[in-house]
């Protein structure tokens, strides 16, 4: 049994909701998470932004599901930082 | 989340709550001077009954709810598919099942509602006095004057609402809209009283 602690996520994503809705949505979605946003790259309708997400156990899907919600398109995930978890079985 | 912040929400996914807002004016307006000249034109005509008043002004009141609620939902529909289409180009993905997808679907029918209920509820409110009237209640004046004070009122009201908007003088404002309903109502006077 292993826990996500942090993943950084690419991500192209509609110019509303903005980029605070966007990540106060994602950090809603866990009791402790802390978000971090950037933006990439800006378009006319679209903008690339960067999404670093710590908690202490990252759902995954929860969090697709939440980006899929607020209109963008996961790309990439590139990093994960997961811990094997000492407490399990 | 509340149905008022999923509301805001989609105002502001679609960047509509001018929209909405510049809806609820105009229709408003509309329905305060279309109230303004039926009651003028009746009480220029002579003496007629209250209960038709109302009922003539009633008919027009329910057909600018229902003219406003259609032709509002039919172009916003249009409007809102186009822009999701658009997005949906733009990020080469479906977003039916998004909070852009969700607006589509619902702030049509949010403005739908604000630019029918606003001529609706206007007209409504300056048919106050006449029903009260109807219903044996002594105003202090007689009662199509009463609605036309409340219709002089609402029309202040609204400007006061622009003026607030647009962050100028709400009394300068409200005394613009109250000038209007005056020539307004001098106009259906000097062409229709003689």
């Amino acid at each position: 049994m292993s826990l996500v602690k942090k993943i950084v996520l690419d991500v192209l994503k509609p110019h509303q909701p903005n980029a605070i809705e966007f990540s106060q949505s994602i950090a809603n979605v866990g009791p402790d998470y802390k978000v971090r946003l950037s933006v990439i790259e800006m378009d006319e309708n679209t903008e690339t932004i960067q999404i670093e997400v710590e908690g202490r156990e990252i759902d995954f899907d929860a969090i697709q599901s939440a980006i899929s919600n607020m209109g963008g398109s996961l790309h990439s995930v590139d990093e994960v930082e997961v811990h094997s978890d000492e407490g399990a079985g | 989340m509340s149905r008022l912040s999923q509301v805001r929400l989609l105002l502001r996914v679609t960047q509509t709550h001018d929209i909405a807002r510049r809806y609820f004016v105009v229709n408003g307006f509309d329905g305060a001077l279309t109230m303004l000249g039926l009651i003028i034109g009746f009480l220029v005509s002579g003496p007629v009954d209250l209960s038709l008043i109302i009922n003539a002004c009633l008919g027009a009141a329910i057909a600018l709810g229902v003219s406003g609620v259609s032709s509002a939902y039919v172009s916003e529909s249009a409007e809102r598919k186009l822009a999701l289409g658009k997005l949906e180009d733009a990020m080469s993905s479906d977003l039916q099942e998004s909070v852009h997808g969700e607006a589509a679907r619902w702030i049509p029918l949010f403005i739908a509602l604000v630019n029918g209920l606003a001529p609706l509820i206007i007209s409504l409110l300056i048919l106050t006095p006449l029903w009260l009237s109807n219903a044996g209640v002594v105003l202090p004046v007689p009662p199509l004057y009463a609605a036309i004070l409340v219709a002089f009122l609402l029309t202040f009201l609204l400007g006061v609402f622009l003026g607030r908007i647009a962050g100028i003088s709400w009394v300068r404002s409200g005394i613009q809209t109250l000038l209007i309903a005056i020539l307004t109502a001098t106009l259906i006077y000097l062409f229709t009283g003689h």
